[in-house]
């Protein structure tokens, strides 16, 4: 069940949470990922659905948030890391077409594993519950359905 | 760089650090997770949560507003068809890829450069949910 311990999950976790935390108590802002894509889309996109007021108003902060993200990981990659440098072995087709479908899905739900799995469920939303059981469910049985047809 | 960004830029930095000490970074650790070979993850989802359980539910009980400006709010939202119908999109993408947005995010920062693949696809998935599908249910 936890080949790896689970020391470097709750850790990472618990670390997790209190950046999500320091960010909500000073700002009030909930600091969720995938609306990151809608809010940058809209320096590029005139369409309505990325022009909306929230989206203009919303994009500095949402860049500031993913600097943050790309620079914690550099910075635990070049210090505590154990193993440094990491480069996936994941075909690139997977990413890809794992990347649309997590693109576009997480902009129709209105959330991610940040969204509604972390802000989402801490706030007891029953409706960041009834996603999260969804896409848990969906992810379980996607990866055990190319297991089985060997893509590994 | 006003201070709202400064302090969001700050957490960021926590947040990016957790998600690569947690190995959600790393598409295969997630993976193993969604075949249940490592139930790690229910340890990193589960810890951020209770922590940031705290901070959206007691902490306001001791201050007034957010300390920088503006107030706190809990992230509640209204259940619609496109919640569920999304969230099972986005499974399907994560158990085929395993990579969501932050850990895609975050993994750059540790020099995985084939995971601008699925960055660059999930702008491309977020813009065609734009272009295509109305607003509201």
């Amino acid at each position: 069940m936890f080949p790896l311990g689970i020391e470097p999950y709750l850790i990472g976790g618990i670390i997790i949470g209190l950046g999500v935390s320091i960010i909500y108590i000073l700002t009030g802002l909930h600091a969720t990922q995938s609306s990151f894509f809608t809010t940058t889309l809209s320096w590029f996109s005139q369409l309505p659905h990325f022009q909306e007021k929230r989206n203009i108003s919303e994009r500095d902060w949402r860049l500031a948030l993913c600097l943050g993200l790309i620079s914690g990981a550099v910075l635990y990659t070049f210090t505590l890391s154990p193993s440094g440098m990491f480069v996936t072995g994941v075909d690139p087709w997977r990413l890809a077409l794992g990347g649309l479908l997590v693109g576009f899905g997480t902009r129709l739900s209105n959330g991610c594993t940040s969204g509604h799995g972390i802000s989402g469920i801490a706030s007891l939303s029953t409706t960041s519950l009834y996603a999260v059981i969804t896409f848990l469910g969906f992810g379980i049985i996607t990866a055990h359905l190319l297991e089985f047809m060997g893509v590994l | 760089m006003n201070a709202r960004n400064i302090a969001v830029y700050g957490g960021g930095i926590l947040f990016g650090l957790g998600l690569a000490w947690s190995g959600m970074t790393r598409p295969e650790i997630v993976l193993s997770f969604l075949r249940l070979d490592d139930l790690g993850l229910i340890f990193v989802m589960g810890g951020a949560a209770v922590v940031t359980f705290f901070a959206i539910n007691v902490v306001p009980k001791f201050m007034k507003a957010p300390a920088l400006g503006g107030a706190f709010r809990p992230r509640v939202s209204v259940l619609t068809r496109n919640t569920l119908i999304g969230a099972a999109i986005f499974g399907t993408g994560w158990g085929i890829s395993g990579q969501c947005p932050g850990s895609a995010v975050a993994s750059l920062g540790t020099g995985n450069w084939p995971i601008i693949v699925g960055l660059a696809f999930m702008f491309l998935g977020a813009y065609l949910r734009g272009r295509f599908i109305r607003d509201g249910n």
